[in-house]
């Protein structure tokens, strides 16, 4: 096994046993990189200089025999909507194309505190909207598994990087399903942690009030390594909460015999991808397998999830979103004669077809005479998506479904057509609005070789619980793990 | 018909809190390079989160109290949306629904008479201030605009009243009182040409006999109390008048114009905003608990109205000295500071809303800026105690003192004004009066006292003024008989 195929555990434990250092590590990746990005374009900036640097000075506290950070040499891949100091933030959009943050996000101070190194900033769609990465102003990135397809979104380039052994571990945000849903597309492990379980201080906002940071890695075990750092709360954020943060890696190594797994029906529709649903029971069983009691379930006013979240996100989204008008950073139009063909020309020049959209529908939303009729309603239908969570959650522990309704579709296939696009959401987009925590992972394959995501979704603030779950399962799959991208040939090459 | 002035105001007060309302930069921003009291926070830089100051919740509280609001055990913030350069994120965070304080009132009195008016107090809350647009010569004429954003992110309170206001002049007082009150909390300084208190006020005509309301206008940019007084009142004519032609008035804001005297239409109603007001989700609900405002309630200092009270009752003031020293706090504070060194308050008074009030308003000085100190002025009243100068000459040592800023008796040292106590040379220059002035010891033999005033002016006028007069008064009487 090559260095770049490790596990972030794998990493940190040989640094910490001297077996390697930090630059060999670095350097392979770095080489990798070079290797297959042209094929996946999952970064938009790398950070090779400064990464170099920082691999010499671990080594030389290795050498020196001083006390290592808990992640020391991990390097790591970050979604390029998280601020980083003195690297671009372009958050994909043509808007911010040369911004440079002053300031880090708070995970990206706590990461650094921890000894990772940040090897790049990865792609996604335009400020996170959108479900396939094909709306970053810089083009898209594609799936490893399958360089036809799309590596899902809007986090799509942290899960390809991750998926194509480009980073060992990557940082992505999720809104509506933007972590799980490209890690399932990409095989990864993606987990969106409990709204307010982790700072949003720098990370660029979409949609305020569902937006979280969370990990995709390679297994579980390295998602409770990360979220053992990134998690607490934070005295920049007012929605954090001040609750103590678990040994994460320690709570996987638990049974999960007489777990109570729920299994909504409302997610098992009639039509749905018969591969998708035949992968997903097989995961069930092997659940049952391992002593949890899985009983079906009624989560009755999923299918209002969809209207409601894109109005309470696109409401958000246009006054976040605001704040981009060619005043004080980012792209300004050259051609204008007032303040007002200013604004215009800027935000019409700046912003992508998506993003426009979205910002369009959400002033629609806020406007006055409808504020009541869309806002005001599809926040009381929050309440009542939330309260059925918490019906279901007085009886089990976690909740199991598909990650999304099929394995990765090809480029350009709902680009046309927004509102299939946005489908593709439907069964991670309700976790949002009710603020839980929720982890894909692999849990098989389609016959054309694509990976296929289980989500498991868990009670407020227990985290703890679906990786517990996670890990079990993933110690106990016997099916044959794949990697992307092993032998490259030519002819596969694109774009 | 007969018509009535119906005023209602808007107030920002900008809170002393040291940092400013969702960041930890500093509040004392004016003087300082532009753009130099600034953070990502209230540059809104992408990613910025604000955190709320709690000392701006209790300052708010502080005032929502003293207007005598009730307070909202949940209150919460909302985003006004507007694009501007001035608003780094494009909102303002600020309050709607749920205001911090709402339904008070503020009693004021109307001088002279003292008539008291109760003005109701629709809502008090919490909002931030923004940035300042620098126009290189005038709006109109610049081809380009900067943004200073020091001042983005002060703390505001909005104070909004009822439009129970009946004329130009109470709402002068109104806010004059108002004032008084914030600065008694030490929540705000009240300076209106730093805009540190600004005002922009509602006003229509309404027919009182139908109760029928007139078309508002709202009037913005006045920047003193006196502009205050002066743009209702060139509005309330202005109104009027194309009443009386019968042309309706338009909803629409309008500038008060300093310079011209006159208010000029800045914006109508049609163009007027949606701010698509929603609750602000990077803050969570402010939970007020029973016991917090109980524990502010307890711990307000003492308000204007009952100062005015003990001004009167302790220091044996009339209503009126007492009105004057608590419409300004820190005149309140000078007075009882001197009062604590000096016992006749009457004289006191005298100087301080005599020589003190003047020079301070000729040279555009604050209170607290006075070069004079109370202990300074004490010392000046006390050299006048001991005979040392006249009351006359204490004027010219008073107006020395506040140029220089030194003590009244080393004014008096340096100068050599000191009163002439050697009776022999005053004797002297008594005499030489006397012989000059035939006609007037004549007319004072014949019982004519002004002609002794006469006489002992003259002696003053020989000594410079260095003579005590009651000394002088007695010489020449003494001296004429002889």
């Amino acid at each position: 096994m090559t260095l770049h195929q490790l596990s972030a555990s794998e990493v940190v434990n040989l640094v910490k046993e001297k077996k390697v250092s930090v630059s060999e590590i670095i350097q392979d990746l770095y080489d990798r990189i070079a290797k297959v990005d042209p094929l996946v374009k999952a970064f938009l900036i790398l950070n090779q200089e400064e990464a170099l640097k920082q691999a010499k000075e671990i080594d030389t506290k290795v050498k020196k025999e001083e006390e290592l950070p808990p992640l020391a040499g991990l390097a790591i891949a970050v979604k390029d909507i998280i601020a980083t100091k003195g690297i671009e933030t372009t958050c994909g959009s043509r808007m911010l194309k040369g911004f440079y943050p002053p300031y880090n996000a708070t995970v990206i101070d706590k990461l650094k505190e921890a000894g990772a190194i940040i090897i790049g900033k990865t792609n996604l769609d335009e400020f996170a909207m959108g479900s396939s990465t094909e709306n970053s102003a810089f083009g898209p990135t594609y799936n490893p598994w399958d360089l036809e397809r799309v590596p899902g979104g809007s986090s799509g380039g942290s899960a390809a990087a991750v998926a194509a052994d480009e980073a060992f571990i990557a940082l992505g945000t999720d809104t509506g399903g933007s972590i799980r849903q490209p890690a399932s597309f990409c095989g990864v492990v993606g987990l969106k942690p409990t709204y307010g379980r982790v700072s949003r201080y720098g990370l660029i906002a979409y949609a305020s009030s569902l937006d979280q940071i969370g990990p995709i890695t390679k297994n579980v075990s390295d998602s409770a390594l990360l979220m053992r750092i990134i998690s607490g709360p934070d005295n920049r954020d007012s929605t954090s909460v001040d609750l103590p943060v678990p040994d994460y890696l320690k709570s996987c190594q638990e049974e999960i015999k007489n777990i109570k797994i729920g299994v909504p029906r409302e997610y098992f529709v009639e039509g749905m991808n018969f591969e998708v649903k035949d992968v997903v029971y097989q995961a069930l069983k092997l659940l049952e397998e391992l002593g949890a009691k899985i009983e079906e379930v009624s989560l009755p006013h999923t299918e209002y999830s969809l209207p409601t979240f894109y109005l309470i996100a696109t409401a958000e989204a246009s006054s976040n979103l605001a704040r981009y008008d060619g005043i004080q950073y980012g792209y300004r139009t050259e051609n204008y004669k007032d303040l007002s063909s200013m604004y215009q020309r800027t935000r019409s020049e700046g912003f992508g077809p998506e993003v426009k959209r979205r910002i369009m529908l959400g002033t629609y939303a806020l406007s006055s005479g409808y504020y009541d009729a869309y806002y005001l309603k599809a926040q009381k239908v929050r309440t009542l998506i939330k309260e059925d969570f918490t019906r279901v959650f007085s009886k089990y522990d976690i909740l199991v479904t598909p990650t999304s309704p099929t394995p990765a579709f090809k480029l350009k296939e709902k680009m046309a057509d927004p509102l299939t696009m946005y489908l593709s959401d439907i069964y991670t987009i309700p976790v949002n609005l009710a603020g839980l925590p929720a982890l894909s992972l692999n849990c098989g394959y389609s016959k054309g070789g694509l990976p296929i995501g289980l989500q498991l979704i868990g009670k407020p603030f227990e985290e703890e619980t679906i990786l517990r779950v996670a890990f079990n399962y993933e110690q106990n799959n016997k099916v044959e793990k794949r990697k992307p991208l092993q032998n490259l040939s030519p002819q596969k090459m694109v774009g | 018909m007969k018509e009535e002035v119906v005023i209602g105001l808007e107030v920002h007060i900008q809170f002393m809190t040291k940092a400013k309302i969702f960041c930890q930069c500093s509040t004392d921003y004016l003087g300082k390079g532009p753009n130099t009291n600034v953070c990502p926070i209230c540059l809104g830089l992408p990613g910025s989160l604000p955190v709320l100051n709690k000392k701006v919740l209790e300052y708010a509280l502080r005032t929502a109290l003293a207007l005598n609001c009730e307070i909202n055990q949940v209150s919460r913030f909302h985003r006004k949306n507007y694009f501007y350069p001035d608003l780094p994120k494009a909102y303002q965070i600020s309050q709607y629904d749920w205001p911090l304080g709402f339904r008070g009132h503020l009693e004021i009195s109307i001088p002279p008479s003292g008539v008291r008016r109760r003005i109701g107090i629709t809502r008090v809350h919490i909002e931030e201030d923004a940035g300042k647009l620098i126009h290189e010569g005038d709006i109109a004429s610049s081809t380009y605009s900067l943004v200073d954003y020091n001042r983005s992110g002060i703390p505001l309170a909005e104070i909004v009243t009822e439009p129970e206001l009946r004329s130009p002049e109470e709402a002068r007082i109104f806010l004059m009182q108002l004032r008084s009150i914030v600065q008694h909390l030490e929540v705000c300084d009240g300076n209106m040409e730093e805009g540190s208190l600004r005002c922009d006020a509602n006003i229509s005509i309404r027919d009182s006999q139908t109760g029928v309301l007139g078309t508002k206008t709202e009037i913005k940019n006045m920047n003193s109390f006196r502009a205050v007084k002066k743009a209702l009142e060139f509005e309330v004519e202005r109104q009027k008048k194309l009443l009386a032609k019968g042309i309706k008035i338009v909803q629409e804001t309008r500038h008060w114009d300093e310079s011209k005297n006159i208010t000029v239409s800045m914006r109508g109603k049609e163009e007027a905003q949606d701010y698509r007001y929603f609750p602000e989700p990077d803050l969570l609900p402010l939970k007020i608990s029973p016991e917090m405002i109980e524990k502010i309630r307890r711990t307000l200092p003492e308000l204007p109205e009952s100062r005015k009270e003990r001004f009167i009752k302790v220091y044996n003031l009339p209503e009126d000295d007492a009105e004057v020293l608590i419409s300004n706090k820190a005149l309140g504070d000078y007075f009882e500071k001197a009062s604590a060194f000096y016992a006749d308050k009457k004289i006191l008074i005298n100087w301080v809303r005599g020589e003190l009030l003047y020079n301070l308003k000729e040279k555009k000085i604050e209170v607290e800026q006075s070069p004079i100190s109370p202990e300074k002025l004490v010392g000046l009243l006390k050299l006048i105690d001991e005979g040392v100068i006249s009351g006359k000459i204490a004027k010219t040592v008073f107006e020395k003192m506040f140029e220089s800023g030194k003590e009244a008796r080393e004014i008096v040292q340096e100068d050599k004004i000191t009163q002439i106590t050697d009776q022999n040379e005053l004797i002297k220059i008594v005499d030489r009066v006397i012989e000059e002035n035939p006609q007037s010891v004549e007319d004072f033999n014949q019982g004519k006292e002004k002609a002794l005033h006469y006489l002992v002016g003259q002696v003053m006028r020989y000594t410079q003024g260095r003579a005590k007069p009651d000394f002088v008064s007695q010489a020449i009487k003494e001296r004429i008989k002889n």
